[in-house]
């Protein structure tokens, strides 16, 4: 469940970014704070093993496919959630970077969806509540499936949100719901046994390990506000200018492939907030117009229009002289670029 | 070979990308880390029924694998087989979005399409930005270009050490598994119950290991701060880099270069 950049706004990306920083910040404060240096070395080691443990396939029972574990809520209960959600975020940030799941400007999202649900979220309001301070292996096994699959829920419908918000991807809201939510409760009560599996193993060999994160205190209520508080902050104040830089195409109903250029820059401002009004609108009136297009207006070119060519009047319409322009400009651009390419690679080589 | 052995391996390779010695390897790391963001950050910023815009773009990517000698294949292999969530994502639009935007001659390609295609030179350009950072500047490298840029140094540290036990970590799993499938002849895929047993004993392994770590560094003088030898230096060159990127970028998202290059050509001809 990678966001990837091709599917998420500037808006999107940058205001995640933000609340993903605003809780690395919080929770490097608060692990300073705990002064339990002994944890660093222990989440890198542990980050390294999720990974190693993401690697290995178990088969699903009954459906004849295998799949691989998430372990963010195995990390949670190891590490507390401060530590946990240090540790998540590099190992999301590893992954990016070396097998490109999803993406440097998505990596806010995935951070946010893959560390802030099970470590903010789930352990504090469902683990711990479940299994407190006297774990039994049948509180466990409930609390971490529980959380697990409530994590992942959590998880799934942020990546629905953002993917919404961003509206790159024409999936209506309700559709793409019910494509993700059932798929990630099933992958989720796998991975909840899984993890209680694995928690009970280690409770059973070397219970001190579990009592290291218990040690680690819970949220208060105070802390919890402030945080969410400062996220709501930083969120609204990082999509408001980010889409105010973004939107110079208001509605994503523009077509502007052949657009002669230059045009918007000047009015964006005004633009951007009828862009984020827009965009609210379209996304709590969730269903039924989404893939209903306004006619873009025609453009313009400098070039003479053919005016016979608007025939349909729904469809925008682009006139011939423009469009044979920007096919013929899209073309001799790609075989500059590669001829560049080649061009620097040959001077090397030679070198 | 398994997974975990192909997946180390490729790791490693980026790895060894990253220690050659070329004008992009030499730019001082946070350069890169920033002109990296900016190029995404412009990438994302199209309009999705913008294609001819986005094509200058492939500039960067292109550049940087010439000039850091990057194997473009190698390269291009890795983007494939990467993360398929857009594209399976991507592929509805063309589905739901059937206005008819463009039409060539007797086809008329619909909105849906384009925005799919848009998707996808999206996704080549982002992933491909993400790849040839982590092969042109190696990782500890981008971990210090991110404690300099005031990333906190909890994070960064810790994905120090994450990156150097990966390597060991992932040894020791895969030699489970060997050891496993030797035993489990009949079976060719592992049980949930024998996974969860030998990943909670890979995690007791890790923890020991950990605390050996942790004893290791402490007798060393660890006080929570890895110091590297290797100084930055940002210089006019890398200055230059990432000015001269950035105004490229501005510059392709503020006109449509192919649009007004194609003018220029049909009106010479015409």
């Amino acid at each position: 469940m990678h966001m990837a950049d091709a599917l998420i706004s500037p808006a999107v990306g940058g205001a995640m970014w933000a609340a993903t920083g605003a809780l690395t910040a919080y929770s490097a404060k608060k692990l300073k704070a705990e002064l339990d240096e002994r944890k660093v070395p222990l989440m890198g080691v542990l980050g390294a093993f999720i990974f190693s443990a993401q690697m290995i396939n178990f088969s699903i029972p009954g459906t004849g496919s295998s799949g691989h574990i998430g372990g963010g809520m195995i990390l949670a209960i190891l590490l507390g959630p401060y530590a946990a959600f240090l540790t998540i975020a590099s190992v999301v940030a590893v992954q990016a970077l070396f097998f490109a799941d999803g993406g440097l400007l998505a990596l806010g999202c995935n951070i946010f969806n893959m560390g802030f649900f099970p470590c903010f979220i789930a352990y504090p309001l469902i683990y711990k509540k479940i299994v407190g301070d006297r774990p039994t292996q049948g509180r466990i096994l409930l609390g971490s499936t529980l959380s697990a699959v409530l994590g992942l829920q959590m998880g799934a419908f942020s990546v629905v949100l953002e993917t919404v918000f961003s509206r790159v991807s024409e999936l209506p809201f309700a559709t793409f719901v019910l494509l993700m939510q059932p798929i990630h409760l099933a992958i989720g009560f796998v991975e909840g046994l899984i993890t209680s599996a694995v928690v009970g193993f280690v409770w059973k060999a070397r219970p001190e390990i579990l009592e290291l994160a218990a040690d680690a205190k819970p949220i208060g209520n105070l802390s919890v506000k402030k945080v969410l508080v400062g996220l709501g902050m930083a969120t609204a104040l990082t999509a408001g200018l980010l889409s105010w830089f973004a939107s110079t195409h208001p509605d994503g109903l523009e077509w502007s492939m052949f657009k002669t250029s230059g045009k918007e820059e000047l009015k964006a401002p005004e633009r951007g907030v009828h862009a984020a009004a827009e965009s609210l609108q379209q996304t709590t009136a969730i269903l039924p117009d989404y893939d209903f297009k306004k006619p873009a207006k025609p453009s313009e070119p400098e070039t003479p229009a053919e005016p016979e060519n608007k025939t349909d009047g729904a469809a925008p319409v682009v006139s011939a002289g423009a469009s044979v322009a920007g096919l013929v400009g899209a073309a001799i651009t790609l075989v500059l670029v590669g001829l560049l390419g080649v061009a620097l690679r040959m001077r090397r080589a030679s070198n | 070979m398994s997974t975990i052995e192909s997946a180390l391996l490729d790791m490693g390779g980026l790895d060894i990308l990253a220690a050659q010695n070329t004008p992009i390897h030499r730019r001082d790391p946070r350069a890169k880390v920033l002109t990296a963001l900016a190029f995404i950050v412009t990438v994302v910023s199209f309009s999705k029924y913008d294609l001819s815009g986005l094509l200058p773009l492939f500039l960067y990517p292109v550049v940087l694998v010439a000039l850091g000698n990057l194997p473009p294949r190698y390269l291009l292999g890795k983007l494939l087989l990467a993360s398929p969530f857009a594209l399976i994502i991507g592929v509805f639009n063309p589905l739901l979005d059937r206005t008819i935007l463009l039409r060539i001659g007797p086809v008329g390609l619909s909105g849906g399409w384009i925005s799919f295609v848009s998707i996808l030179l999206r996704f080549l350009l982002t992933v491909s930005a993400a790849l040839i950072l982590i092969s042109t500047t190696g990782f500890n490298a981008v971990c210090l270009a991110l404690t300099r840029l005031k990333v906190p140094h909890v994070l960064t540290v810790q994905l120090m050490l994450l990156y150097r036990y990966i390597f060991v970590l992932a040894e020791e799993a895969s030699r489970m598994v060997r050891a496993w499938s030797l035993r489990a002849v009949k079976s060719r895929r592992m049980s949930p119950k024998v996974f969860s047993s030998l990943v909670g004993q890979l995690l007791l392994r890790a923890v020991d290991r950990a605390q050996r770590i942790h004893m290791a560094m402490l007798s060393r003088g660890f006080d929570g701060e890895i110091r590297l030898i290797r100084p930055l230096r940002f210089g006019m060159a890398d200055a230059l880099f990432v000015l001269a990127w950035t105004a490229f970028f501005v510059l392709a998202r503020a006109c449509n270069l192919p649009q007004l290059l194609g003018q220029a050509v049909l009106g010479i001809t015409r």
